[in-house]
């Protein structure tokens, strides 16, 4: 086997192009250039002050400057750009080190990352949820260029040439709601005189005395955020693989945080990017069950807004809302490492919290386990209604130490396992984990964690996972956890956010009324020739998982919907991107079709606690009508293949999108729909 | 004479102010960087702009190199975060696999007498999953399986795995052209 790794390795060696002699001693003659300064700087610098202690600090700017440029801000505008570099300054005032002037060309700036942790004065700048608000205010009257002004950052009290001040850390920037209009003492040009500090990084001109806009949106954290990878479904021959299989999927995760990286002025990685998720965000006006069924199953045929030739088959399921919700077991398991001592994170959690508190009744229990450094019980399983016992644990809750989540894990499952034990019967147990993100539980196999979870959720005890805030957040793991643990997983960023998830949707979040819920599609090839599930990437199944109730798969809770679209071409058209095989068997003569329909919809799912699943079945009818509000569906998924940069859309703008958005709007009682068309103005304003 | 000096060697001289170890040093960061940028991405102008990024860069970052790893194994880890980076937010522009289309273009004027094999090194390539290609990017580039863990902070099972896996995917590639 070896040989074929030679043989490509051979095959690199001569045949991958050759680095252009000129463009490597540029590089290098810039590299040379940088060095230099590096050198001056640190000689200069050692004679004012002590090397270690300036070092730490001054490293620290720096790379909360790597940090910023690779994030894309580079991408936005430069108004952005020169926000976030004011946000800085508190930091820049105390570090009086001359900073060597690095040149790093526009490009490279971005990707340029520093893997090392900043330095301790780093949390200067909160990240808050009102980002878009800041950002779309005017901008500041400062305009970018490649040198930095030294008397911006001379504005604070500091003394040129002394030895440098003892750079206690920042204290964090408060909200920005506390301190919209603070301005910051003008900078007075020339004031100081002296040494000037140079980043070239990303520098900024500072002409006036200006009013300085708060301190937003800059993450200083390392960024060591993950997604899963999933490429996107491709276009299906109907002739040669007819069957779809996949997984739902309730998740609203994705929406949430694109929304974030949107209103931070940067367009979203794909990978962050999950169509279903987006789509199912939203409610659709689909009619509610009848009789017994858990759900009701909808099905309808539209033209494609996208590829003119080419349809949309919409599949919509609606939960069941029961009238009267069962008890709850909940055992809030809360992250209080310090990386969770930020304002969108611990405190958050807690207002997340307070809120839902509103929706629980006398029946139900909660619990409140906290992990970092040890794992502990903050809150023994107590009447929802208890308020004032609840409330002040809460209010004990600090984040501080290192995070080790095996023990946590452990507690909260015991403890969901005693309340159950303990309360109602019928009662719903749930263990919910709030984390920042790198849930480093100890188990060091992820799969042994999925081993133990999956048993729980057996058991009968269910997992959801609520994230919050940005810059380590393990989306990927966060999925699978809560994929596997039959929970929902959310990404909480605004309290608005939070409202949604756990007070409008909690019924739904933590009441399960299908388990298992797969489905597949059949189509029909005699009027099918090509199709193309939009998102459920992370979701495929195999054909033969269908039938196999050991396959685990998504669940439905109470009044759930679950969307998802195909866009199919059919037989016949002049969209069809493959061409029919010229010598496959049976394939040059198409059979005839007298059912009129275009496909198979059949869905399996279990009834909580069951291990047999019940099968649904639907004819796809090629002339269903279109379901309702498919329009604003379709809307949102043109909105996530444009982000996931789909080649598969033509030339479908972001313009178009916004246009059939704002047709589709409808009623939107919450403003969720509108405030959508906004972020999909943003993103179009960042891709330019 | 200087050009024996490990590259740790040459990485503390240049730390410590020394002009002629840091170019050197660059000359060969450029090479490795570059080396391993065209095999992940395919094409030439992506890997040259990677690799100049982070020789402009070289002179900061080598203040936060403290020695304790090997400097090759420091230095491909920057290079596989940046790579990452670059191609995830290169993402929204165009996709990762589009520079190997970009790259046929400018081949087929190059080179004729090697294309069959390098149209199949460009399909395998971008046929592979992006954590595929990363592994067998450094692998190729003659890392061994160890360090290529400590690079991308992944096990060394999970490295073999991925390599196994890799040739397992052109292998079938390969049997699937004949």
């Amino acid at each position: 086997m070896s040989d074929d790794l030679d043989d490509l390795k051979r095959a690199f060696d001569a045949a991958l192009p050759r680095a252009d002699p000129d463009k490597r001693a540029e590089a290098i003659a810039l590299a040379m250039k940088n060095f230099d300064r590096v050198q001056e700087s640190d000689a200069l610098a050692r004679q004012t002050s002590e090397p270690t202690r300036e070092g730490g600090v001054f490293r620290g700017a720096r790379q909360m400057l790597a940090n910023i440029s690779n994030r894309g801000f580079l991408t936005a505008t430069t108004a952005i750009a020169a926000v976030a570099m004011v946000a800085l300054i508190p930091v820049l005032r105390d570090s009086q080190p001359p900073e060597p002037d690095i040149f790093i060309p526009g490009e490279g700036a971005r990707t340029v990352l520093e893997s090392a942790p900043v330095a301790d004065p780093a949390p200067v700048v909160e990240e808050v949820p009102e980002a878009a608000d800041v950002l779309t205010r005017d901008a500041p009257v400062v305009s970018t260029s490649r040198k930095f002004d030294p008397s911006v950052r001379q504005s604070g009290p500091v003394n040129q040439g002394r030895p440098m001040a003892d750079p206690s850390p920042q204290p964090p920037a408060p909200p920005a709601g506390a301190a919209r209009n603070r301005t910051v003492a003008p900078a007075s040009p020339g004031a100081g005189g002296g040494i000037s500090l140079e980043t070239g990084v990303l520098n900024l001109k500072h002409s006036a005395p200006a009013p300085l806009p708060d301190p937003v949106i800059v993450q200083p954290e390392p960024n060591t955020e993950a997604f899963p990878e999933a490429d996107d479904n491709p276009i299906k021959v109907t002739a040669e693989s007819p069957v779809s299989t996949f997984s739902i999927d309730v998740d609203t995760a994705s929406w949430a945080f694109i929304r974030n990286a949107l209103n931070r002025g940067q367009l979203p990685p794909k990978d962050a990017v999950r169509i279903e998720e987006m789509v199912n965000y939203f409610s659709y006006d689909y009619p509610a069950p009848e009789g017994d069924a858990p759900f009701a199953t909808h099905v309808g045929v539209s033209n494609s807004p996208w590829v003119e030739g080419t349809q949309i088959v919409h599949i919509g399921l609606q939960g069941i809302l029961p009238e009267a919700r069962p008890p709850m077991n909940l055992v809030f398991l809360v992250d209080t490492s310090g990386s969770m001592n930020s304002a969108d994170k611990l405190p958050l959690l807690k207002q997340s919290f307070r809120l839902m508190l509103g929706q629980l009744g006398e029946n139900d229990t909660i619990a409140i386990v906290t992990y970092a450094g040890s794992a502990g019980l903050a809150l023994e399983p107590t009447k929802a209604t208890e308020r004032e016992t609840i409330l002040a644990a809460l209010d004990t809750l600090h984040a501080g130490g290192s995070t080790a989540g095996q023990a946590g894990l452990q507690q909260a499952y015991a403890t969901a396992a005693q309340m159950a034990r303990d309360g109602d019967e019928d009662a719903i147990s749930r263990v919910i984990l709030a984390t920042d993100g790198d849930f480093n539980v100890g188990i060091s196999d992820p799969d042994d964690l999925k081993d133990f979870i999956a048993d729980k959720r057996d058991e009968g005890t269910y997992l959801s996972v609520l994230g919050f805030g940005r810059g380590n957040l393990d989306d990927a793991t966060m999925q699978a956890l809560a994929q596997t643990g039959n929970g929902i997983a959310s990404y909480i960023d605004t309290l608005a956010e939070a409202q949604k998830v756990l007070v409008d949707q909690l019924t739904g979040a933590l009441v399960p009324i299908a388990d298992d819920v797969k489905i597949q599609v059949e189509w029909n090839p005699a009027l099918v020739a090509e199709y193309r599930l939009i998102g459920y990437e992370t979701r495929a199944l195999k054909r033969e998982d269908f039938n196999n109730d050991k396959v685990d798969a998504g669940e439905i809770g109470a009044g759930h919907q679950v969307t998802a679209l195909y866009a199919i071409t059919p037989v016949g058209s002049p969209a069809r991107m493959t061409d029919p095989l010229r010598y496959a068997a049976g394939d040059a003569a198409p059979v005839a079709d007298d059912t009129g329909e275009l496909g198979f919809l059949r869905l399996r799912y279990k009834a909580p606690g069951e291990d047999t699943s019940k099968l649904i079945e639907t004819p796809i009818m090629a002339d269903a009508a279109p379901l309702a509000e498919a329009d604003w569906a379709l809307a949102i998924a043109g909105f996530g293949q444009i982000l996931r940069g789909s080649d598969l859309i033509g030339d479908w703008s972001m313009g178009d999108a916004i246009a059939l958005a704002q047709g589709a709007r409808g009623e939107d009682a919450f403003g969720y729909r509108q405030g959508a068309i906004t972020l999909m103005r943003l993103a179009q304003s960042l891709q330019q | 004479m200087r050009m024996d000096v490990s590259d740790e060697s040459l990485a503390r001289a240049a730390a410590d102010g020394d002009r002629q170890a840091f170019a050197l040093l660059v000359e060969r960061v450029y090479d490795r960087v570059y080396g391993y940028a065209v095999k992940l991405s395919g094409s030439r102008t992506e890997a040259e702009d990677l690799a100049q990024d982070l020789c402009a860069a070289l002179p900061t970052k080598l203040q936060s190199f403290r020695g304790e790893a090997k400097l090759t194994t420091w230095l491909y880890r920057i290079t596989v975060n940046a790579a990452r980076d670059r191609f995830r937010r290169a993402a929204t522009r165009a996709r990762a696999a589009d520079g190997w289309g970009d790259w046929e273009l400018a081949r087929q004027a190059e080179m004729a007498e090697t294309a069959e094999r390098v149209d199949w090194l460009m399909q395998a390539m971008s046929g592979l999953a992006v954590d595929l290609r990363e592994t067998l990017a450094l692998v190729l580039d003659g890392v061994t399986h160890k360090e290529a863990a400590q690079i991308l902070e992944v096990s060394e099972g999970t490295v073999s795995w991925r390599v196994s896996e890799a040739k397992k995917k052109l292998k079938a590639m390969q049997e699937a052209e004949a």
